[in-house]
């Protein structure tokens, strides 16, 4: 099966322009990074620089890593069932778009919006902390295997995310159940990051190896899996 | 992609979702160049019909060939290059121009020069001055207008229309059947599919009558001939004294009535032979005769007689 990038393109262009005129979807990619900054931020300026060695044993900017999960869960849940509810489906599938090429589309949309904001917010983020931190605080803080770390597994995350809300997005009957699903489902891997970042769970290189490895591997089968629940019949007569 | 034989021909084509029937037993054949009627009363299972030969649904039954192209999972993107659907809700990106939401459809049939073919699509509809609006602000009509421009950017050789004037108003319905009119001169196989009767009449070379499986199919005026006896309709200044003696015995009337605006239905074999006798026989008995004009049966009237067949069937 040979894809077309031409059709992948055109989905993806339509997407940005769509989200580009939907202050909603523009409020929602705002908000989310913002609630995400400021836990750190007041975590960080409440260290004095005494006590800045204690975040020697946490990974703080880790924290951020939940930008890439929650962003495209909401995001992403309308992919489908968005399309369907509006009408726009059938004319879509009516091309000669294939599922996959229609799903890849979908998911590369969001992917570059996502990454962008986290990578947007990330940077902020540490440039606040290296200009107004308490002497001592940026150099226990920003460590380069935190932001190596984040800015590879921010992609990844993000990915996982988006294909789960897919897959959510083309079962649900409705769109306010998707989203609430999608982010329902992107829990876990903001606990996750949570969870490493306050450490609780102890950071190794082989933890962010294995991580790295299932996700990419989730990732390759979520295409795979997304396009096999994608059914036009369904979809378009509405049968369950 | 040229091809040889029939746009469209199903074979025992049927769909059953579950233990529920949609369509069966479709046969046909469609000429290339054809503008083909598919008439049905609601749920009669047009939408599915053409959904399925649109490769959307897949069939239960049968067979089919689409634009040359054998009705199986594996020429679906094959069959969906060649044809274009234009269903019954436009289906735009209210927050997209009207060029914008072309663009990307161009980009999917992955057309060659894609602004001269949205270009041509939206001359071809009469939406030029539009192109720049958001399709959201446009009025329904134009928004049919709109998707019938998208239908055409791939050149179709058979273009499904889905019940394309469907909540327009007369003046509207009448600018989507000047433009279907003027897509059939073309030579683009057009097969429609409504329930508005006088649009099919109008319109299409051929008509079929579909109530889940198919009633008739043929030429209105075929379909007319073949459920309805031939008659005439005779109107008098006054009502004659006894119109049994006058027409009972002229051996070119079949049948006769008297119909509630005062005028004599007459069923002839042949109305070029029995209208003359008539006219003499009249004249002899001092009738003043008004007209003498053949009884024109519309497709409405072939339409309800089947429909109500099929009614009273499933009441027994």
């Amino acid at each position: 099966m040979t894809l077309s990038r031409r059709r992948i393109a055109a989905i993806v262009r339509k997407e940005l322009l769509v989200y580009r005129r939907s202050l909603s979807i523009v409020v929602t990619m705002a908000v989310i990074p913002i609630i995400f900054i400021v836990q750190p931020l007041v975590s960080v300026f409440a260290t004095p620089s005494g006590s800045a060695t204690v975040l020697r044993h946490h990974h703080e900017l880790l924290y951020m890593l939940a930008i890439p999960a929650l962003v495209p869960a909401l995001l992403t849940s309308y992919a489908i069932v968005g399309e369907r509810q509006q009408g726009t489906l059938e004319p879509l599938l009516i091309t000669p778009i294939r599922r996959e090429e229609l799903l890849l589309g979908k998911a590369l949309a969001v992917l570059g919006p996502t990454i962008a904001v986290a990578y947007v917010v990330f940077g902020i983020f540490i440039a606040v902390v290296a200009l107004f931190g308490a002497p001592g605080v940026p150099s226990a803080l920003i460590r380069p295997a935190d932001v190596v770390v984040q800015v590879i597994f921010t992609p990844l995350i993000a990915s996982a995310a988006i294909w789960i809300a897919i897959a959510i997005s083309t079962r649900a009957s409705d769109v306010r159940v998707a989203q609430q699903l999608s982010v329902l489902a992107s829990l876990p891997a903001v606990a996750v990051s949570t969870l490493i970042a306050v450490g609780v769970i102890h950071a190794t290189l082989n933890l962010a190896f294995a991580l790295g490895v299932a996700l990419l591997v989730a990732n390759r089968l979520g295409w795979r899996l997304v396009s096999a629940l994608f059914q036009r019949e369904r979809l378009i007569a509405g049968i369950r | 992609m040229s091809y040889s034989g029939p746009a469209l021909s199903a074979e025992g084509l049927g769909k059953r979702f579950g233990d529920r029937v949609a369509f069966a037993d479709v046969s046909f054949e469609i000429d290339q160049g054809e503008v083909f009627g598919f008439l049905g009363p609601n749920g009669a299972g047009k939408t599915t019909t053409v959904r399925t030969l649109g490769t959307l649904i897949g069939p239960t039954a049968g067979a089919a060939t689409v634009a040359g192209v054998q009705l199986t999972p594996e020429n679906g993107v094959e069959i969906r290059r060649r044809i274009s659907i234009m269903p019954e809700t436009p289906g735009l990106y209210g927050r997209l121009s009207v060029a914008e939401n072309l663009q990307c459809f161009a980009e999917l049939y992955e057309v060659d020069d894609p602004s001269a073919r949205i270009e041509r699509a939206l001359r071809a509809v009469n939406l030029t001055d539009r192109a720049h609006d958001p399709c959201g602000a446009l009025s329904k009509g134009l928004r049919q207008r709109v998707a019938l421009a998208r239908a055409l950017l791939n050149d179709p050789q058979v273009l499904f229309l889905d019940e394309p004037t469907s909540g327009l108003d007369p003046v509207a319905s009448r600018e989507v059947h000047e433009l279907i009119a003027g897509l059939g001169h073309s030579g683009v196989t057009i097969f429609l599919t409504t329930h508005r009767l006088e649009e099919a009449e109008r319109l299409c070379d051929r008509v079929a009558i579909l109530n889940t499986t198919l009633r008739t199919i043929g030429r209105p005026q075929e379909l007319r001939d073949r459920l309805f006896a031939k008659g005439l309709t005779v109107r008098t200044l006054a009502p004659l004294r006894e119109p049994a003696a006058l027409f009972g015995p002229l051996p070119a009337v079949e049948s006769w009535h008297q119909d509630d605006d005062g005028g004599y239905l007459l069923g002839v074999s042949d109305p070029a032979v029995a209208a003359p006798a008539i006219t003499r026989a009249l004249v002899a008995a001092g009738a003043d005769v008004l007209s003498i004009c053949e009884s024109h049966r519309s497709l409405e009237d072939v339409y309800l007689e089947l429909i109500d067949e099929d009614v009273e069937v499933r009441s027994r």
